[in-house]
């Protein structure tokens, strides 16, 4: 953009100059001239590219989805939770899963041993999902998956479940997280070689573009790549290369853009300045719509849509002053309200540190629910647009995440970037520079390094763990392994043996064995036998 | 001064342990880092093999006190004596519990990182 004369800078006026985390210098006054080349003067809420939202009449309509994240040890208890939060008016359930579940170990793995059930509900096999789904409507209640490693063998359990209670399975919705790349950069639930990995995660899109439609099978992360120290310009790109990477696989199946493209959706990250948030999801928005119209071809709109959960991130709450992430997850939901997000999630005020008890994941709820049914947020559809900042922001950040895209390109793609170990080299870094300049006091924080208090804070409530979950958790696999037909369970697991030596789609083989209540773990250590298991490059 | 920082169980948190790695090496310490989810046992042998001064857990899954319990029975079958800590999200009352288990210290969550650097700096001496 040229520089107009009518410009006023810092040294004008005589105030400091300003950067936002993503290195863009923030100028002190922003006028008409700032948006005189923005293509967003012809732009409408609902129409191509989506800059000001997906829709026309966004939460006016209908408001954003509440979905928080919860699952507890035994899927009795996380039934008992999920109906609680459906009791509370929550429209959407998001299932957290142990570790072994998430790593592909069973209850009565060595390995497993002080991790059943501790951050999340355990599945060892389909009868799991089923107590833990019972009387829960999924025609009326949508689910989300917080699982990747294993995530297959979820969403097959998940049709398995449908299709056992008689959902038709054509009209199932429901998402999963699913997204493989962003675990070897953030999160590290990976376990099989990152092609292998993606090829599974192909697998469940061409599997569900096929015959589950409705079903969203990816929900491309940026929210952990900005929560291991990406900057939001980086969480961007590296999401939509990530992005890109699935796609690339689906059609490289046959499949066509417009079959699932609408069917994928994204998460990101909320903390940090507040106009720099609505610009990256602004900024993101028309560019992800540029990408699959222009570079794809897509001929429906549907597909150009940036569908995303969009939450306050645990990246910004601190242990000190715990009382203080309150006020600072509002502020997270008004950004994301005020960025047009489909659905919403907070991280709880005790979240910095523990699972959330009931109590502060009440507080999340009601912090959406006031913004929804008393701030007016739902009146107007993008009613930042046409701001002279915002605008400006928002185009200089479509520009920088493209920009930011073609560096991935030059490490030799997301795959290669992240198989070397190049996108968490440079993520690490940027993490202690943020860490080092919280403890120097270069970034403010408040209750951290600026109005800090003397006095000691309370101790918080802290989730406890339920060992004799664990015991009786183990207890019913014995029961079940005892019980089921282990000659038929024996030969689906070698059914996914061949499918998996012939590079076949897994999830008929999946689906088959899940329903004979093969385990998790039986099914993993068939997958690790063929593909073998990443080997993770040692970068900090 | 030769550290070993480790992330065993599960748990894929590895922000933390890796700031901590830049911190170390900053302060002039030589850092070998496990990557994730090893074994106690993969912790142990990849200490002896080293030949490190102290190994650090990294533990945010609340899982610390049965891990830091495995550590101190590994280390004894292989007749290992050095140091240990645990860091990540350890509660201000279970930083007791870990140095009544063998821990040399256990740093609760939101330690700054020069407290750390300190704290080597100081069994530096001793190692």
């Amino acid at each position: 953009m040229s520089e107009v004369k009518t410009k006023l800078t810092a040294e004008d006026l005589g105030v400091k100059k300003v950067h936002l985390e993503s290195g863009i210098e923030v100028d002190p006054i922003y006028t008409a001239d700032d948006v005189a080349d923005s293509s967003i003067k012809h732009e409408m809420p609902g129409e191509y590219p989506f800059t000001r939202g997906i829709h026309n009449t966004m939460y006016r309509k209908r408001p954003f989805t509440i979905r928080q994240y919860a699952g507890f040890a035994s899927p009795e208890e996380t039934n008992e939770r999920f109906q609680f939060l459906i009791a509370n008016g929550q429209s959407g359930l998001n299932v957290a899963f142990d570790l072994p579940t998430q790593c592909g170990l069973d209850s009565d793995d060595p390995r497993a041993l002080g991790e059943v059930g501790r951050v999340g509900m355990t599945v060892d096999t389909l009868d799991d999902f089923e107590i833990a789904f019972k009387n829960i409507d999924l025609d009326k209640i949508t689910v989300s998956m917080t699982i990747n490693g294993t995530a297959i063998i979820a969403i097959a359990m998940y049709i398995a479940m449908a299709e056992k209670e008689g959902y038709d399975i054509s009209s199932l919705r429901g998402t999963a997280q699913n997204d493989i790349l962003k675990e070897f950069i953030g999160r590290g639930t990976w376990i099989f070689p990152v092609d292998k990995s993606v090829k599974l995660v192909v697998d469940t899109i061409e599997y569900c573009a096929q015959n589950v439609p409705k079903y969203s099978p990816v929900s491309v992360c940026g929210y952990h790549i900005r929560e291991s120290g990406a900057n939001p310009i980086q969480e961007m790109a590296y999401a939509f290369c990530i992005a890109k990477a699935y796609t690339d696989g689906a059609l490289s199946r046959g499949i066509d853009i417009d079959d699932f493209a609408s069917r994928l959706s994204f998460n990101f990250d909320i903390y940090g300045n507040l106009f720099e948030q609505i610009a990256k999801f602004r900024g993101g928005r028309r560019l992800w719509a540029k990408i699959i119209k222009e570079d794809y071809g897509a001929k429906n709109d549907k597909s150009c849509w940036l569908r995303m959960i969009a939450g306050g991130g645990g990246g910004g709450l601190t242990k000190e002053q715990p009382e203080n992430n309150i006020i600072r997850s509002a502020y997270y939901a008004l950004i994301s309200a005020l960025s047009g997000t489909q659905t919403m999630a907070l991280c709880s005020y005790d979240e910095a540190y523990t699972i959330p008890t009931e109590h502060s994941a009440e507080i999340s709820l009601r912090t959406m629910q006031i913004l929804i049914y008393e701030m007016g947020i739902c009146d107007t559809v993008d009613p930042l647009g046409g701001s002279y900042y915002v605008e400006s922001l928002t185009d200089r950040f479509e520009k920088e995440v493209r920009e930011e895209m073609k560096t991935v390109d030059k490490w030799g793609g997301i795959v290669n970037a992240v198989t070397t170990g190049k996108i968490q080299e440079s993520v690490s870094k940027q993490a202690y520079e943020r860490e080092m300049g919280l403890q120097t006091g270069k970034v403010e924080k408040v209750g951290v390094n600026i109005f800090t208090r003397a006095e000691k804070d309370k101790e918080v409530e802290f989730h406890p763990y339920n060992q004799e979950a664990a015991a009786k958790q183990i207890e019913k696999l014995k029961k079940i392994k005892a019980s089921r037909n282990n000659e038929l369970v024996e030969l689906k697991l070698k059914a996914i043996r061949e499918d998996a030596l012939q590079d076949n789609n897994l999830m008929p083989s999946i689906i088959d064995a899940v329903k004979q209540y093969a385990t998790m773990g039986e099914i993993v250590q068939v997958m690790k036998d063929v593909y073998g298991e990443f080997e993770e490059p040692i970068f900090f | 001064m030769k550290v070993l920082l480790s992330k065993p169980g599960l748990d894929g948190h590895d922000v933390g342990v890796k700031v901590l790695a830049h911190g170390l090496i900053d302060a002039g310490f030589e850092v070998v880092y496990t990557g994730l989810r090893k074994s106690i046992e993969d912790i142990v042998r990849m200490a002896v093999e080293n030949k490190v001064d102290t190994i650090g857990l990294s533990i945010l899954s609340g899982t610390h006190l049965v891990l830091a319990e495995r550590l101190k029975e590994v280390m004894a079958e292989n007749n290992l004596e050095i140091p240990w800590f645990v860091g990540g999200n350890v509660p201000a009352q279970d930083v007791e519990k870990l140095e009544a288990i063998g821990a040399d210290k256990a740093f609760a969550t939101s330690t700054k990182v020069v407290e750390v650097v300190a704290y080597f700096n100081e069994i530096n001496i001793k190692v």
